[in-house]
């Protein structure tokens, strides 16, 4: 017990916004105990059994009141809702030029790396000042991520790819809590975020064990898992090319248009069935077991690499 | 203060007459009886036995977080500490607590009725409820479970080595006695009205437990559903929920939220039913607004279907999909501040006392106010991306399910004790309880509300050393807490053999159910009681009056 708090630190861009809707909550709910238990109070007292006060003529209805006490609060919770959905939209919405970092999470650990190759266990090291982008899966049952000095937090889902996104504004280390119960040793799957000046990042990002980047690592298993021996210009299979094709949209056999995203590629490397592209048959086999969460977002991130450079805009 | 003739009607004669507990006696015409009254009393041991297990459970746990390590039981144990307490207070406490005894006890006698629709039906439910609730003591027995109250998978169905299935069964069964006392209290409440008791001249609580059998009926089933689509996965390895099944995870908690976010209207309806005859009886009013609580119900019950997805909005659900929830349950929280504010209003020019059942009202107004209002918080996206999964839920969703149900229901069991039992309860005793209760239920839980903000995840078994200050004030106001609970269970007992006798009427109300002898006789009234007036006619100005001429 160092210190006495409140509220814990605001660490990131979006924790001030937070806080300011939490501070108008805290008023408002100031407000409606005041405009509650004082009348509350005072007929307590003024009307208590024995007391002298005047009883004549009771009202027991008035549409007045009850039109008052149903639309302010109304315009107030319609005003709540805007502000708070506001705020979540930015919070949902990453930058373009975010840094990547992938997050795995298992009973009881988290797994992370940066897109520069450096990997990292119940710890993250980021810059002050750059927006940082986490793609995140599980490798077995629901977790959740969660970093109270940045007020962000989103469940890590296994079989689907999540995200989230904080630009640091504090160095400082900060807590990582895994907030969704995931087992035995939940209260256990805890770490911390290290922010540094980005000076001192980029020294931390290029010592100890020299390392290539996922994209890089992506490349190589593209060759040594022989993803390469039917996904390119000259195999003999016909299967579809893959560069410049990430980041598009593209039609499938049964006439549906899908982004190809890392949901789609993840889908397509796992179960090669389910989506087909348009002219291609079903003839790849899956490979289900045989790659692990980390090594399908290695080869994501090489498709991505060699995709098409111009994506479509997120924001409409 | 009291009349001659008045203490002369409370004399141990009243005891002596025959009446619904001394009619049959023995253990098998208690466990025979189709008497709505006998039924509500056996439910009142029986969730008497979970509440105390769930209790236990939670003061384990407080005593745990007194410290930062885990160093009082095992992660494991504690895991299933709270699974226990969350599972026995929700399934086997909470939803039959006010409808199961104070309902099955009070609705037919308050709708002028002999008995409800299907007598026999009736005792099933409370049969089908202890079968339930033996099949989850027998998981508890065993070892118990450590997936949490809510079972998410796939979690539930394919990582936890501990009694999943029959503590799921237990629920499973128990919700079929939550199904048919739904319907047989809408059957009852449509068919058995007394002469005259037109639908707005029902009181309030008939009003409240409308609502409530409408999502018993209609939430229940998907409960069943979800939970058996659980078991199936969990069994025999059918893809459902686990992604490596082929599975969806999330779909689980859409399937279990769509039942439990209805639940919590069942655990919250109930008690604002009692509010609102404690509130009216003891300040000596007709209710503010009649239409407008009675329509506030309806309304809760409706919305409360369409705003579940607001439990998951980090869960990976669309963010348009969050947007529609959050403005939903904004929406939902507008028919509750309605009953505030017209209850607050109730109480003007009144003729107020403050006997034991009106301070727990009193309390329960004061607590469901902040649990409302903390519940914008987390109906608020951006806030509840950060506080979601917090001790901030926690205390929240207690302020809501402890400070408004539980207090209603200690409310309610006083008002209605000397008519279950025909004796009072020692008034001091029951004023000082409620005191101790409401202090200690803000010193637990309001400490969370900060810790929650702080960023202390809940299912915690150890936790950085800089929550501990807010951890040791909760465990502190816990053992408060215990000791407003233990009292009324010792005076309750006392007051059955040693009680003032009540008379039929100790509080002076106008329901029907206060027409009749305490305790009433087996078919609850003498003469079908005929009913001509709206409900609640209080008069302020006659009783200060009165009281006046009686000093």
């Amino acid at each position: 017990m160092d210190k006495f708090h409140l509220f814990p630190p605001e660490a990131s861009s979006t924790a001030q916004q937070v806080d300011w809707i939490y501070f108008a909550l805290t008023a408002l709910t100031l407000l409606t105990c005041a405009v509650v238990f004082l009348p509350i109070i005072f007929f307590a007292i003024k009307y208590r059994r024995g007391s002298a006060a005047d009883r004549s003529n009771p009202r027991v209805e008035s549409i007045l009141l009850e039109s008052g006490w149903t639309i302010v609060p109304l315009v107030i919770f319609i005003g709540l809702f805007g502000w708070g959905a506001i705020v979540y939209f930015q919070i949902e919405s990453p930058p373009r030029d975010a840094l990547q970092v992938q997050v795995v999470g298992k009973q009881w650990m988290w797994k992370l790396q940066h897109a520069e190759g450096r990997s990292e266990i119940n710890e993250l090291h980021v810059p002050v000042g750059r927006a940082v982008s986490l793609t995140m899966t599980s490798q077995d049952v629901i977790h959740s991520f969660f970093v109270p000095a940045f007020r962000v937090k989103q469940d890590v889902v296994p079989g689907r790819y999540t995200s989230e996104w904080f630009k640091p504004t504090e160095a400082g280390e900060y807590h990582i809590f895994c907030s969704q119960y995931c087992g035995t040793q939940h209260s256990a799957m805890i770490g911390r975020v290290v922010v540094m000046e980005p000076v001192d990042y980029e020294r931390w990002l290029n010592t100890g064990r020299p390392a290539e980047s996922i994209a890089l690592t992506g490349e190589r298993l593209f060759r040594e898992r022989g993803c390469s021996g039917c996904h390119s210009v000259n195999s003999k299979f016909h299967a579809p090319p893959l560069e410049g094709v990430f980041g598009k949209s593209s039609p499938l056999e049964n006439g549906e248009i899908v982004p190809m995203d890392e949901r789609y590629v993840r889908d397509s490397i796992l179960l090669p069935g389910k989506e087909i592209a348009k002219g291609y048959q079903n003839i790849m086999p899956s490979y289900a077991g045989q790659l692990s969460e980390e090594e399908i977002m290695q080869l994501i991130a090489y498709l991505k690499s060699i995709g098409n450079q111009n994506p479509p805009d997120e924001s409409k | 203060m009291k009349t001659a003739t008045e203490i002369d009607i409370r004399t141990e004669g009243q005891m002596a007459r025959t009446h619904y507990l001394n009619v049959d006696l023995g253990v098998k015409s208690w466990l025979l009886t189709t008497d709505h009254k006998r039924i509500g009393i056996l439910y009142l041991w029986t969730i008497l036995i979970f509440f105390v297990i769930a209790s236990v459970a939670a003061a384990m746990m407080r005593l745990e977080l007194l410290t930062p390590q885990g160093d009082l039981v095992t992660n494991e144990t504690y895991n299933k500490l709270f699974t226990i307490h969350g599972v026995l207070m929700v399934w086997f406490f909470l939803i039959p607590s006010i409808p199961a005894v104070l309902g099955n006890f009070a609705i037919p006698m308050m709708i002028g009725a002999r008995d409800v629709a299907f007598p026999k039906l009736n005792l099933l439910s409370w049969y089908i409820f202890v079968a339930g609730g033996a099949l989850a003591l027998w998981s508890l027995i065993h070892g118990g479970v450590d997936t949490g109250w809510t079972f998410y998978t796939p979690y539930s169905t394919t990582y936890a080595n501990s009694h999943v299935i029959s503590m799921a069964a237990g629920v499973f069964v128990a919700g079929f006695s939550s199904i048919i006392t739904g319907m047989n209290f809408m059957t009852t409440i449509h068919k058995m009205r007394a002469p005259g008791l037109t639908w707005f001249r029902l009181p309030l609580f008939i009003w409240s437990m409308y609502a409530t059998s409408l999502i018993l009926v209609l939430a229940t089933p998907v409960l069943a559903i979800t939970l058996a689509l659980m078991s199936v996965e969990r069994f025999w390895g059918v893809g459902i929920f686990d992604p490596k099944l082929g599975g969806d995870p999330v779909l689980f908690q859409h399937l279990f939220w769509f039942y439990s976010h209805p639940a919590v209207y069942i655990m919250i309806l109930p008690g604002m039913g009692v509010i609102s005859e404690l509130i009216t009886c003891f300040s000596r009013k007709q209710i503010f607004g009649y239409g407008f609580v009675a329509a506030a119900s309806m309304a809760i019950a409706i919305l409360g279907f369409v705003v579940w997805g607001h439990h998951m909005f980090v869960s990976s659900q669309s963010v348009y999909a969050g947007m529609v929830f959050s403005i939903l349950s904004f929406l939902v929280a507008v028919p509750s501040a309605i009953k505030v504010f017209n209850w607050t209003a109730t109480l003007h020019k009144g003729s107020i006392s403050f006997q034991t059942p009106m301070l727990y009202a009193l309390g329960f107004i004061g607590l469901f106010t902040i649990g409302g209002m903390t519940g914008l918080f987390l109906a608020t996206l951006a806030v509840d991306v950060h506080v979601h999964d917090s001790y901030f839920v926690i205390a929240h969703f207690h302020y809501i399910m402890v400070g408004g149900m539980v207090m209603a229901f200690m409310g309610g069991l006083h008002y209605w004790w000397p008519k279950i039992t025909g004796r009072l309860y020692p008034e001091f005793a029951g004023k000082l309880a409620a005191m101790i209760t409401f202090i200690g239920f803000n010193l637990t839980f309001f400490p969370q509300f900060i810790l929650g903000y702080l960023g202390m995840p809940r299912r915690y078994h150890a936790y950085p050393p800089e929550f501990q200050l807010f951890n040791v004030l909760s465990t502190a106001g816990a053992s408060i807490l215990g000791i407003g609970y233990l009292l009324p269970l010792i005076y309750f007992l006392w007051s059955l053999k040693f009680g003032r006798v009540a008379g039929p009427n100790p509080w002076r109300a106008t329901g029907l159910e206060w027409q009749t002898a305490s305790p009433p006789p087996k078919h609850n009234f003498e003469k079908t009681p005929v009913v001509t007036t709206r409900p609640y006619s209080y008069s302020a100005q006659e009783d200060a009056d009165l009281n006046l001429a009686s000093v």
